[in-house]
């Protein structure tokens, strides 16, 4: 996206002098706050239960970073005029919630206390679908006209590249291995090409996003997207993507969301003054 | 006068370490981005390491506290602004020597973003050296092995400004 016409805004009060601009801008960094606050959600649920204990350490330390980038997302909307950080993480109902369906997905039969049974192929498949997805996203928005929002991109793009490398070594390795590990990751890509269609989609703001150069339309994003997955698995952008569930960009979700939603307000409600 | 409490300030901005890396001061990390200071009241602008880092309001309240103990300061804010890039660049060379001095390596330079890395050994300095766990236990630091002497060290990642 070439910045054209289009003038740089370079801060919070100059954005909130066009109310058009605000709700798309404000739209945009809520799909990319809830995409990472449920991810890392989901993320933490697997403390002390992955394959191996420097697995453990691994993926916990992935999960605080995201939750750390979540937190600089929420804190741009904070900027805006919406409420505080931990507010807009932990308070809002599911519908208003801006995530890909996808991400919000239990991790497995079982609850965290009680069961565990998660599925390690789904979280390989859904983290590795995530990192790449977060990449051409962000590299998008690194030209975005409002330049506050650029700039944390341009951050996160610089921690990320652990991340996606991470979950790639995961996916090779397990996808070459045995036939039963390759096997249940092909199930799993099978599932979340049914599931994951909302991913690239902008919501009920996308056209005034592309007008205000706040982001590449839905069409680049998508094919940017499968493009960077082709690079690990060659075979997965010729399979038909849908939306099974509808599109979360839009605040349809599914009962995992409030499952997810209430386990984190009673850990928020219990201690409101925890930093986190 | 201004030029000399401006001094003093950076001057204790030496002293005050990253609580998860101990013996590095934050001003060595480069983490200092802004000192502004108005009559007795001192405002700092910092700039977090990793997004993640849980660390960032016990080094705010840190650099506060050591502040506010110079007899001409009233009033001392601290800033974090995620408007600006941290690089591993950034860390000064009494930063590194400082890392080195206490097990950890500093990051190898003319990294590229995504691709394996490794960084000698800060024990016996040799160059034989494996990643074992590019995640330890903070998101800024790597386990890596060396073969040589056998021992297991820390190194700090690399993360440097993104080229796409
Ligand atoms: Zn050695």
């Amino acid at each position: 996206m070439e910045r054209g016409e289009e003038e740089m805004i370079e801060s919070a009060e100059k954005a909130k002098q066009d109310p058009i601009y605000l709700n798309a801008l404000k739209d945009l960094i809520y799909q990319l706050a809830d995409d990472d606050f449920i991810i890392s959600f989901r993320g933490s649920e697997w403390l002390g239960l992955a394959p191996h204990i420097e697995e453990d350490v691994a993926f916990s330390s992935i999960t605080q970073n995201t939750m750390g980038h979540a937190l600089m997302f929420y804190n741009l909307l904070e900027e805006l005029g919406e409420p505080e950080a931990d507010q807009l993480a932990h308070e809002r109902q599911s519908n208003v919630r801006k995530n890909a369906i996808y991400f919000e997905k239990k991790n497995g039969e079982g609850h965290y206390t009680e069961e565990p049974y998660y599925d390690w192929a789904l979280t390989v498949v859904r983290n590795f679908l995530y990192e790449t997805f977060k990449k051409v996203k962000l590299e998008a928005i690194t030209k975005s006209s409002y330049q506050p929002l650029a700039n944390v991109a341009g951050k996160v793009l610089m921690e990320q590249p652990y991340h996606l490398a991470h979950w790639k070594i995961w996916f090779n390795q397990l996808y070459h291995s045995t036939d039963e590990a390759h096997e249940r990751l092909q199930a799993r890509l099978l599932e979340a090409s049914e599931e994951i269609g909302d991913v690239y989609e902008l919501g009920h703001h996308a056209t005034e996003m592309e007008h205000f150069e706040l982001m590449i339309s839905e069409g680049t994003l998508r094919e940017r997207w499968l493009n960077e997955v082709s690079k690990t698995i060659q075979e997965f952008p010729s399979i038909d993507i849908g939306k099974k569930f509808g599109s979360g960009r839009e605040g349809d979700h599914t009962p995992d969301l409030n499952q997810a939603l209430e386990i984190l307000s009673e850990v928020y409600e219990s201690d409101k003054d925890a930093v986190w | 006068m201004q030029e000399q409490r401006l001094q003093e300030v950076r001057a204790v901005l030496k002293t005050v370490d990253d609580p998860e890396l101990p013996s590095v001061s934050v001003s060595d990390l480069g983490m200092v981005h802004d000192v502004k200071i108005i009559g007795s009241q001192v405002y700092i602008t910092m700039v977090p390491t990793f997004a993640g880092c849980p660390a960032l309001d016990f080094i705010q309240r840190d650099v506060q506290k050591a502040v506010t103990e110079l007899s001409w300061v009233s009033e001392c804010e601290v800033q974090f602004t995620f408007q600006e890039k941290w690089s591993t660049d950034a860390i000064t060379d009494e930063g590194k020597k400082q890392l080195k001095k206490h097990g950890i390596a500093p990051p190898p330079e003319n990294y590229q973003p995504g691709n394996e890395w490794t960084v000698a050994c800060p024990y016996c300095d040799s160059d034989f050296t494996s990643m074992e766990n590019v995640f330890g236990p903070t998101a800024c630091r790597s386990i890596l092995y060396c073969t040589t002497c056998k021992n297991p060290f820390e190194a700090m990642k690399p993360v440097v400004d993104y080229v796409y």
